[in-house]
C-alpha cells in the first residue's frame, strides 16, 4: 500500500477519540489511592496510637520521605510516557527522597547511642514491611502500567521502573501510618528494599506488557 | 526545521485532534515527508525499507496522538516516535543501531518514490478479519469516503467508522507482535 493511500485511512479515522494522557494520569492517581487505601484498611489499618505518634518528628518524617518519592516518581513517569518530553529535571528530582532519608539517617546516628543502632535498624516489623508495602502497591502498579500502555513510552523498562517507584511511594505512605518503627534507620533500609521490589516488578511489567 | 514549521504543525495537529480531517491530512502529509527524510538518512545498510518505517510511524502517531500535550512542541514528539519505530524495525530484523538525536536537525522532507513494493502494512492488512480488511482497503487503496464505503457495503457510516478504527488498531497491534 502506498503511503498516500494509507494516510487516507488514518485521516478518515480522525474523529476517533482517546482519553488525553495527562487526564489519564490524574485519574490513575485517584484510582491508585483508592485501591491502596482499601487494601490498607482491609489488612493492617493505622496504628492505634496514631494521634500521639503524629506529634513526633520521627513518625512525621516517614511521610515526608514517602510523599517525596511518590511525587517525584509521578512527575518522572508522566514524562517518560510522553514521546519527546524532556525528563532531565524530573530525573534529578528523584534524588530528593533518598537525600532526605540520608540526612535523617545521619541525624539519627548522632541522636541515638551506637549500641541502639542495631535494634533500631532491625525494628520489629521488618517482615510485615517487606510484605505489606508490595501488597498495597501491586494494585496501583497495575493501574500505572495500564496508563503506560495507553501512553507511548520510548523507554518502557525505565518507565515501568518509575511506575514501580510511584506505587512504592504511595504504598509506603499508607504503610507508614501502621508501622511502629519510626527510626530513619529502619525506614531507610526496609522501605527502600520494599520500593525496590516494586520498581523491579514495574520494570518487568514495562518489558512484558508495555508495547506500542 | 524553522519555528514557523513548528507553529504550523502544532496548529494543524490541534485542529486535527478537534476533528478537522483536512487539517489532519495536511499534517500527515508533512509528517510523512519529514519522517521519510529521517528514515532514508538513518537506514544506510539494506534490510529495512524506509517507507515501512514511515508508515509504522504514521500509524503510531495516529493511535497515540492523545499523548501529545497541546502546549508541547510537535517535532520532538514526532521524531521520538519515528526514532522508536526505526530502532524497532532494525531490532525486528536482528540488527543493532544507535541513532543520534542531534542529526534530526539535518533531516529534510522527501517525497514518496513511485515504486510500489510489498509492504509490512499489506501483510498486516491481510491478517485482519474480512469486514475490517475490506473497509480499510476501500477507504485507503480505493480512496472512497466514509459515506461511499457505507453505501458500497450496505452498512451504516457508524459501522464503517468502527470497522476502520478497529482495523487500524489491529494493524498497530500486528506491528507490535512482529517485534518478537
Amino acid at each position: 500500500m502506498r503511503t498516500e493511500d494509507f494516510i487516507k485511512a488514518l485521516d478518515a479515522d480522525a474523529r476517533s477519540k482517546a482519553l488525553p494522557l495527562g487526564t489519564a494520569w490524574w485519574l490513575a492517581a485517584g484510582a491508585a489511592i483508592v485501591i491502596a487505601a482499601a487494601v490498607f484498611w482491609l489488612t493492617i489499618g493505622p496504628r492505634p496510637d496514631i494521634a500521639i505518634a503524629m506529634h513526633t518528628m520521627r513518625f512525621l518524617s516517614k511521610f515526608v520521605f514517602t510523599i517525596a518519592l511518590a511525587a517525584s516518581a509521578f512527575v518522572l513517569v508522566r514524562g517518560l510516557s510522553t514521546p519527546g518530553a524532556s525528563t532531565g529535571r524530573a530525573v534529578s528530582w528523584m534524588v530528593a527522597a533518598p537525600l532526605l532519608v540520608i540526612v535523617a539517617v545521619i541525624l539519627e546516628l548522632f541522636a541515638v547511642p551506637a549500641s541502639d543502632w542495631g535494634t533500631r535498624l532491625v525494628g520489629t516489623n521488618m517482615v510485615i514491611c517487606l510484605t505489606l508495602i508490595p501488597l498495597i502497591g501491586i494494585g496501583p502498579l497495575a493501574v500505572f502500567l495500564a496508563v503506560l500502555r495507553h501512553g507511548a513510552p520510548t523507554r518502557p523498562v525505565l518507565a515501568g521502573a518509575a511506575a514501580g517507584l510511584l506505587a512504592g511511594g504511595l504504598a509506603a505512605t499508607f504503610y507508614a501510618a501502621h508501622c511502629f518503627d519510626d527510626s530513619p534507620l529502619f525506614v531507610g533500609t526496609w522501605y527502600t528494599i520494599a520500593a525496590a521490589i516494586l520498581a523491579v516488578l514495574g520494570a518487568l511489567g514495562g518489558r512484558l506488557f508495555v508495547r506500542w | 526545521m524553522s519555528g514557523k514549521d513548528e507553529a504550523e504543525l502544532s496548529r494543524l495537529l490541534r485542529a486535527a485532534i478537534a476533528g478537522d480531517e483536512r487539517a489532519y491530512a495536511d499534517f500527515l502529509h508533512r509528517i510523512a515527508a519529514l519522517v521519510r527524510g529521517f528514515a532514508r538518512r538513518k537506514i544506510v545498510q539494506g534490510g529495512v525499507d524506509p517507507e515501512d518505517v514511515v508508515q509504522e510511524t504514521l500509524l503510531a502517531i495516529h493511535v497515540k496522538r492523545h499523548t501529545w500535550r497541546h502546549d508541547a512542541p510537535v517535532l520532538p514528539w514526532v521524531y521520538a516516535i519515528a526514532r522508536f519505530k526505526l530502532i524497532d524495525a532494525f531490532r525486528r530484523r536482528g540488527r543493532r543501531i544507535e541513532i543520534e538525536i542531534d542529526e534530526i536537525a539535518e533531516t529534510f522532507a522527501e517525497p514518496e518514490s513511485e515504486t510500489v513494493s510489498e509492504r509490512d502494512v499489506n501483510r498486516a492488512l491481510d491478517s485482519l478479519p474480512p469486514a475490517q480488511r475490506s473497509v480499510v482497503s476501500a477507504v485507503s487503496v480505493e480512496g472512497r469516503s466514509i459515506g461511499e464505503t457505507a453505501a458500497k457495503f450496505g452498512i451504516s457510516e457508524t459501522a464503517v467508522r468502527v470497522s476502520l478504527h478497529r482495523g487500524l488498531a489491529a494493524i498497530a497491534k500486528r506491528f507490535r507482535a512482529g517485534r518478537e
